[in-house]
């Protein structure tokens, strides 16, 4: 075949050691085995299995949201409404089981209400699509929270963790992994495929890449920009439910930045803001990192606001430093 | 007569003119609603209050012109308001050295922040949402997490959002600063070669270049103008609210974004104007002075804050879209 045509398609390009270790993810796995070393030399029983399964629980509830951030990342879009989204769908739930309403039910409630949010996201980026998400999401951020205000005012609805098995998805462990980590591990592993070994995964690149070219290409762009949408709608309200298991209560304030920390985890693992970029191996990686780092930190009691400190600067500089190298790269080839 | 008809159409088509009729739509149901909002002192209560959103909604604006965003102004301003605070606190200094002060802290940070965009090449949302948290960080380490409170400042700085002598007497400083900053920015955006210089980079950045442009220094420009007003607006909030807190302007970047974006500035950059901003932010001034006063529980603002918000853009797509059409069958014709 590619003798007729006279040209030769490569399809894979010649392994070679070097471009393998320059790979983005090589710097994160570096940067995981320091944060571990560091946490290891920090705690002496940070090192055991059960003292790492209780690090991972520590964080874990957020980065349910990291997932399908990354395909919204991967599309060139963002949303900035999920911290909002999580909390009102967690408000449902509390609200809702206050009223009577078995458990059960509840959580079912929970997940329509993120579904919801996520879908009208989704319908007024794919209607008017000259709109630029950050501007609908922001607004959406607002309303969302706002409803959530407008139900409980200053109050906090509680009595959650009165249901054992609720409480459980967040406490409760299969031998000694906590169910939480397991849902993870599992949602984690089923984006991963979806996104690099199917034909919706290689769509969602395509739009990232060329949107135009995309839709000339046949795929039915916006159909697919609202299924995500709808879907990180949905993963939001996972991390209502399990944010909820955790305190036994909700208010109207919980989850507040936590668009900013996904979008931070997506970034790190090396999903470009401007779309078509990145993998999951490294968003896992990303998710490790911040969460670990965090850990530790708290472990040797530095200040919550010093944290904020070092997180931001790891997101600028670990995304500066492949430039600074190009750079550097390209200032020698021009002397 | 058939030209003057054409320039009317233009006019009420324009998206200002519909702003400036939903504004006072807005107004007059507020008003029959309660009688006290259209008073001077209300009035003047308001755009005290809002000083700081018009001012930064400018800065923002630029940012938006060359394509980019800036979320960390919250914590700029936070920080160069507090290291403000501090030093007056510390040493009793003159209010004007204070202000120039803050001011210069802005600018340095908002210059850091545009070093990382333009010679590092980070995308500015990522790039922000880093320095959001360094600053904010950085703004309770410096402070030790305590407050400055009202008996630490001279009593010449507290009065400074009272009285008007840089008003000439007729409007509050805070209100007359933010009137200057507008004449300025007005008259640069629309008549000089730096405003139009920013227009140039946003709308095509490429051709920008080609027509001898330093992109980089335009983008290193409006961050570091942005961080100067933010510093200029830390100082006016401390003055303002008589303390600096950690947590002061905690979320106002979502206030300034969607002011500016009510006021027709877009997001992929090269369209915005000063009229538009000014309008823009006084609709968010307008929104949070007048739900209190018809009776609105604190509790449900938000949520009508965000509904207007995406109703707003909402009607601007489909005025922009009617625009369209008809400039196309004007053109079939």
């Amino acid at each position: 075949m590619a003798a007729k045509s006279g040209r030769t398609i490569i399809a894979e390009q010649d392994f070679s050691w070097k471009t393998f270790f320059l790979k983005w993810e090589w710097l994160l796995v570096i940067l995981f085995i320091g944060i571990n070393i560091m946490n290891a030399s920090l705690s002496q029983y940070y090192l055991s299995g059960e003292g790492l399964l209780n690090a991972t629980n520590s964080f874990l509830e957020k980065a349910f949201v990291a997932l399908p951030m990354a395909y919204i990342l991967v599309l060139g879009d963002i949303d900035i409404s999920v911290g909002s989204t999580a909390c009102l769908s967690a408000v449902m739930l509390a609200y809702c089981y206050n009223l009577g309403v078995p458990m059960g039910v509840c959580v079912i409630i929970c997940l329509l209400t993120g579904t919801i949010c996520g879908m009208i996201n989704g319908l007024i980026l794919t209607k008017f699509t000259e709109l630029a998400p950050m501007i609908v999401t922001l607004g959406t951020q607002i309303l969302f929270r706002g409803i959530a205000e407008a139900m409980l005012g200053d109050e906090a609805r509680g009595g959650l963790s009165t249901v054992k098995w609720f409480s459980d998805l967040y406490w409760g462990k299969i031998g000694i992994v906590p169910i939480m980590l397991f849902c993870f591990i599992i949602c984690a592993v089923v984006f991963g495929f979806v996104l690099h070994k199917t034909c919706f995964g290689r769509r969602l690149y395509a739009i990232g890449a060329n949107k135009l070219a995309a839709e000339y290409a046949g795929i039915k762009v916006q159909q697919i920009r609202m299924i995500v949408f709808t879907l990180t709608g949905t993963f939001s309200a996972v991390t209502a439910i399990f944010l909820a298991a955790r305190m036994g209560s909700t208010r109207a304030d919980i989850a507040t930045g936590y668009e900013m920390e996904a979008i931070a985890m997506a970034v790190l693992g090396g999903f470009s803001t401007d779309g078509g970029k990145g993998n999951y191996p490294g968003l896992i990686l990303a998710i490790f990192i911040v969460g670990m780092l965090r850990y530790g930190l708290g472990l040797i009691n530095i200040p919550s606001q010093l944290m904020l400190v070092v997180i931001g600067a790891l997101l600028i500089v670990t995304v500066m430093l492949p430039n600074i190298r190009s750079m550097v790269k390209f200032k020698k080839k021009a002397a | 007569m058939e030209k003057k008809k054409f320039d009317w159409k233009a006019i009420t088509s324009s998206r200002e003119m519909s702003l400036v009729i939903v504004l006072i739509i807005l107004c007059v149901f507020v008003q029959i609603r309660n009688q006290s909002f259209l008073t001077a002192g209300t009035m003047e209560e308001m755009f005290r209050n809002y000083a700081v959103t018009f001012i930064l909604a400018l800065g923002m604006m630029c940012v938006l012109l060359t394509g980019g965003i800036d979320i960390s102004i919250g914590s700029t301003l936070a920080f160069s308001g507090m290291a403000a605070a501090l030093i007056m606190r510390d040493h009793m200094i003159a209010t004007p050295l204070s202000f120039l002060i803050s001011i210069v802290i802005g600018a340095g940070l908002g210059l850091i922040v545009g070093l990382v965009i333009a010679k590092g090449k980070v995308p500015p949302i990522v790039c922000t949402l880093g320095f959001m948290n360094i600053y904010r960080g950085l703004t309770y380490l410096i402070a030790n997490s305590q407050w400055v409170a009202a008996y630490q400042f001279t009593d010449s700085f507290k009065n400074f959002a009272l009285t008007k002598y840089l008003g000439l007497g007729l409007v509050n400083n805070m209100i007359a600063v933010t009137i200057y900053i507008y004449i300025v920015f007005y008259i640069v955006m629309k008549w000089t070669t730096v405003g139009r210089r920013v227009y140039a980079v946003g709308s095509n950045a490429e051709a920008a270049t080609v027509s001898g442009i330093n992109i980089n220094n335009v983008k290193i420009g409006v961050y570091t103008l942005m961080g100067l007003l933010c510093g200029l607006g830390g100082a006016l909030w401390t003055s303002l609210y008589k303390s600096a807190q950690g947590d002061m302007a905690t979320g106002i970047e979502m206030d300034v974004i969607a002011a500016c974006v009510v006021g027709g500035v877009s997001l992929t950059g090269g369209r915005g104007s000063v009229v538009g901003v000014m309008l823009g932010s006084l609709t968010i001034a307008i929104i949070g002075k007048a739900l209190p006063l018809i009776g609105v529980s604190q509790f449900w603002q938000n949520g009508i804050k965000g509904l207007i918000i995406l109703v707003a853009v909402i009607l601007n797509v489909l005025a922009q879209r009617t625009m369209d059409r008809n400039n196309l069958k004007r053109r079939e014709m």
